[in-house]
């Protein structure tokens, strides 16, 4: 299976199932697509096929000479000789395997605040509360979950732990006792915690950010872009003042002391900023290196979401950034988009590309009163829980639901290029629109497979440069 | 001439060293580095 798409001057094909990236000539870019569609798709013989397909790019391109073709077929033979051209699906006889794999937990998600001081229209959490009561975890229960997942990560080391809410600052000195514990049990218990934290930034200070610098892997700061975007769906509590205004500054400060290590301004675009491009454009404008912005998920009665007919103008969007991306890169101003990185050379294995993102099973959620969900997704469907900190997982039936998840048991995906980049999509996005698991959740698709052209051609594009660069030392 | 291939990890040859599950969680796997 192959897929072929033109973007900014580039034509590129993917060969989707040995995840090869061929980039071309618009010459080479039609004869694979005949190629592809009498050969491969419709079994002519090459003998029978080749005269016909010579003729069509002979009409189409005049100056194309019999050595030109035959070298030009001659390239696509050896690729395809090679395994890197249309190449077949031997992956799906492995699931039986797959399904009977023997899983540890890697990493949790600490709610550790269901409560929030902003009041975003678009959170999954109900601002915060998961749909339930305001509550704060105790040290006891956050420590419970750490023995949970220290003594269910089998032999694995490296363990990652993510303070979640709700607003997990609002309960600030849970989290340092919690990072200090977890540190104390390295040594004895042969386990490296990474500790992450994602915060709307209101409650950030001097401390807080020492202390995140010092400790914390990851840091994810919530901003949606523009002023005027970001205070119209992350309005403050009491409906005074501008979240923007308060964070901005914080933001910045962060950033300058973060220096090189990881952090992202995270934002969520709507039906109401389909323009998202500037929003993302707006926080690189002000310096910021690494930004996420992100559709929001939403059904279609929320007046906020994101609908069927905003799609082309979503695509657009990507295609811009994506342009821009590029520019800015090769001009030395740079900055890291979330969706448009890829890692060609030294992404996963199928294993990992069948498995998906581990909710479930690798990955948990743990509430505030110890509950564990699949992911922090599910928190709040009480069909989802799967057991506590204490007593360990007690719905298998359940947790085998989500461990069997792969892109063979979705119809949607037999047929989609970007099955093995995105594993299958979200769980808790088909379970929000379709009612289970097993679906995907469709504009969600169409979107991811933008992305996933905009990263492969960003690549390509850079490699192009780095060629040249290349070229320019060797003259 | 009319073809120039990008530097990729071979998801074929990935199944006889891959497997290990060393690697982090994903909310993408699109994104992720593999010991690669």
């Amino acid at each position: 299976m192959i897929h072929q798409f033109k973007q900014n001057g580039y034509d590129i094909v993917l060969d989707v199932n040995s995840g090869s990236v061929h980039v071309v000539d618009d010459i080479a870019y039609d004869a694979i697509a005949l190629y592809n569609d009498k050969i491969i798709e419709h079994h002519i013989s090459e003998e029978e096929a080749l005269p016909s397909i010579k003729s069509e790019i002979r009409s189409r391109y005049s100056d194309v000479s019999d050595d030109d073709f035959d070298e030009l077929i001659g390239e696509i033979k050896e690729l395809r000789n090679d395994g890197q051209l249309f190449t077949e699906d031997i992956y799906e006889k492995f699931v039986r395997d797959f399904k009977n794999r023997i899983t540890v937990t890697k990493a949790l998600c600490l709610n550790v605040a269901h409560d929030c001081n902003l009041a975003c229209r678009y959170c999954f959490a109900g601002q915060g509360e998961y749909q339930g009561d305001r509550a704060l975890m105790s040290y006891e229960t956050g420590k419970a979950a750490l023995d949970f997942l220290i003594e269910h990560s089998g032999k694995r080391r490296n363990l990652e732990v993510d303070f979640f809410g709700g607003e997990p600052l609002m309960n600030w000195e849970v989290v340092k006792k919690l990072v200090a514990y977890g540190r104390s049990q390295e040594k004895e218990k042969n386990k490296n915690f990474r500790f992450t934290i994602t915060t709307n930034g209101l409650l950030l200070n001097d401390e807080i950010i020492d202390f995140c610098n010092k400790e914390m892997t990851n840091v994810v700061l919530s901003i949606d872009g523009r002023r005027e975007v970001n205070d119209r769906m992350r309005p403050t509590r009491n409906g005074n003042g501008s979240s923007y205004d308060i964070i901005l500054p914080k933001y910045k400060d962060f950033a300058k002391k973060r220096g090189d290590r990881e952090y992202y301004l995270r934002g969520t675009f709507t039906h109401y900023n389909l323009d998202f491009a500037e929003d993302v454009l707006h926080l690189a404008d002000m310096g910021f290196k690494e930004l996420s912005m992100e559709p929001v998920v939403a059904l279609p009665s929320d007046p906020y979401a994101i609908k069927e007919e905003d799609v082309p103008v979503l695509i657009e969007q990507y295609d811009k950034l994506a342009k821009e991306y590029v520019k800015r890169r090769k001009d030395g101003r740079g900055f890291t988009f979330f969706h448009f990185m890829i890692d060609l050379s030294g992404g996963p294995c199928v294993a990992k590309r069948l498995a998906g993102c581990g909710s479930g099973t690798e990955y948990l959620a743990v509430t505030p009163w110890g509950d564990l969900y699949p992911c922090h997704q599910f928190v709040g469907e009480e069909k989802f829980v799967l057991g506590n900190v204490w007593d360990g997982i007690t719905n298998t039936e359940v947790q085998e639901g989500f461990k069997h998840q792969n892109v063979y048991e979705k119809p949607k995906c037999r047929d989609c290029f970007a099955r093995y980049y995105c594993s299958g999509g979200c769980a808790a996005n088909s379970y929000k629109f379709h009612g289970t698991i097993d679906d995907a959740y469709d504009i969600g698709c169409e979107l991811q497979r933008k992305r996933i052209e905009c990263a492969i051609m960003i690549k390509a594009a850079l490699d192009e440069d780095a060629d040249e660069a290349e070229e320019a030392e060797q003259a | 001439k009319h073809i120039k291939s990008l530097k990729t990890r071979n998801l074929k040859e990935s199944m006889k060293k891959g497997g290990c599950g060393e690697c982090k969680t994903s909310c993408t796997v699109g994104n992720q580095s593999c010991k690669a």
